[in-house]
């Protein structure tokens, strides 16, 4: 009985951990519209921006990435 | 291994016949028996079929040394140019004599993403231990070289000179916790991103058992797939040109 | 989870499992080293042999371009040249075959003229003989008439006088 209520909150926990990605979703999303709308303006500077847009992306990717980790340690780890 | 898991897991009832995170399992490649550290497992298999793939491609691809290259030549030369280009538009011009150990990482990657991705493959890249021990290679190199490099100055990384007075020591704390915890986020980004993409597929696939929703979750799985080739190449690089960053770095630390 | 099946034999995450992490390691230690020592000692010398007899080649074909295009331009201009030439040939020609004609044109002009101030002499010549004859002829017709005309009227004239006034009368 004990271990089933670990169990539910460990499943509650990882379903909420599963929230972060939205956070992640929402920062990549942020990144790659705000270089869109930057390389419209100045199509010119777009080519050399790319790897600032990758390297953006991937600092707001991986954070969602450790919200998925902690709801995949939830569920089998713990 | 699908009957152990159905055993183990058809009890809580989510219409698994396997387990999504089974594909992971590190097993001795011939027969059973425990893993000690020279035993060729799956793991070691499909790195070392990398290493093949990446002596085809950029030894038998190039051995004819075409003027006008072939097909397979082409993609060697692509990749060559690629991250050449990166470490130089980066790093410098003195980075440029690291590229080897940063074309290594590359390839090394690539190869491990995309063979992954075949089926029945194992991907060592969503391996907490492999990118670990990429990144902390990386981390520590590059700490090394910046004070061996640069001495005592190097520590002016953390220092933000164009900050006002008061706000520079909270700035150098955030700056050396977030210097500490690249090793972590460069390696679990790979390593989550390839096991995430490779779980999403199997839990899709394990939909498939149940027939009402088979098509969708063949649909499901092929989309997914298709995001993965993509994320695949793009970890890689994302990888590689955060390695080029942190050894700008350490080559010039000053803002 | 971790409950249900023994801990030992299968952990959660494979991941996590640290009894596979010295193997994992020793393996990538082997294949990055593999690797880094195919790509610097074969691949990567020869992909940049490979680009730079590339660009050596592109080089050259530019430059042997750019001769080819510059012997074009001499030939062009050669060519030119020799066109200007035949035109100023052709025109000094045109002037020469000009002047020639021109030249004869003025000599039977001025023969033609010559000739026509001969004829017109000649007949001017013979026109006041013709005019000299005729005042002669009046002359006498006027002097007989006018003897004729003083001898009807009953008086006597001499020769001389009649003479005389029909010279006067015909000078006035």
């Amino acid at each position: 009985m004990e271990g089933d209520i670990v169990q539910m909150g460990a499943y509650l926990g990882a379903g909420l951990a599963c929230m972060g990605m939205g956070g992640a979703a929402v920062g990549v999303g942020n990144v790659a519209g705000n270089y869109l709308a930057g390389a419209l303006r100045n199509p010119s500077a777009a080519a050399s921006q790319t790897a600032t847009l990758f390297i953006g992306i991937a600092f707001a990717e991986a954070l969602g990435i450790f919200s998925f980790l902690v709801a995949l340690l939830l569920m089998f780890a713990v | 291994m699908a009957t152990e898991a159905k055993d183990a897991h058809a009890a809580e009832g989510g219409g698994l016949v396997f387990h999504p995170m089974d594909q992971f399992k590190v097993e001795p490649f011939f027969g059973d028996g425990p893993i000690a550290w020279y035993t060729l497992t799956n793991a070691a298999v499909w790195m070392g079929v990398a290493v093949l793939a990446i002596f085809a491609l950029l030894v038998l691809g190039t051995a004819r040394r075409a003027v006008v290259p072939g097909r397979i030549q082409s993609i060697g030369e692509l990749a060559y140019g690629f991250i050449y280009k990166m470490v130089e538009d980066i790093c410098g011009k003195d980075g440029v004599k690291y590229f080897p150990y940063i074309m290594t990482l590359f390839m090394f990657i690539v190869f491990a993403n995309f063979l992954g991705l075949l089926p029945m493959a194992f991907t060592p890249t969503s391996h907490i231990a492999v990118t670990a021990v990429m990144a902390f290679a990386v981390f520590f190199a590059v700490t090394i070289l910046g004070f061996v490099k640069n001495g005592a100055s190097f520590l002016s990384l953390f220092w933000v000179s164009s900050a006002p007075l008061p706000l520079r020591p909270v700035l150098a704390l955030i700056e050396i916790i977030s210097y500490f915890v690249r090793p972590v986020s460069h390696s679990i980004r790979l390593a989550g991103n390839m096991m995430a993409g490779h779980a999403v597929i199997k839990v899709f696939a394990g939909f498939a058992a149940i027939a009402a929703i088979a098509p969708l979750s063949v649909v499901a799985i092929t989309a997914m797939y298709g995001l993965e080739v993509l994320v695949s190449f793009i970890q890689a690089y994302v990888f590689t040109i955060l390695t080029c960053v942190y050894l700008k770095d350490a080559l010039h630390p000053h803002h | 989870m971790a409950t249900q099946t023994p801990a030992a034999s299968a952990p959660g995450m494979p991941q996590l499992d640290f009894s596979t992490f010295g193997n994992q390691i020793f393996w990538l230690v082997v294949a990055l080293v593999a690797i880094y020592f195919v790509l610097s000692r074969m691949a990567l010398p020869r992909i940049a042999s490979v680009l730079a007899e590339r660009q050596g080649t592109i080089t050259s074909d530019i430059a042997a371009a750019e001769d080819l295009k510059a012997k074009a331009l001499d030939a062009e201009a050669a060519y030119e040249k020799a066109l200007v030439d035949a035109r100023a040939e052709a025109h000094r020609i045109v002037a020469e075959a000009k002047a020639e004609i021109q030249a004869d044109l003025d000599a039977a002009i001025a023969k033609a003229d010559a000739e026509i101030a001969a004829k017109s002499a000649e007949s001017e010549k013979e026109i006041s003989a013709i005019r000299a004859g005729a005042m002669d002829a009046v002359k006498d017709v006027a002097k007989s008439t006018a003897k004729e005309i003083v001898a009807a009227m009953g008086a006597t004239a001499d020769a001389r006088s009649i003479t005389a006034a029909v010279n006067a009368r015909l000078k006035g």
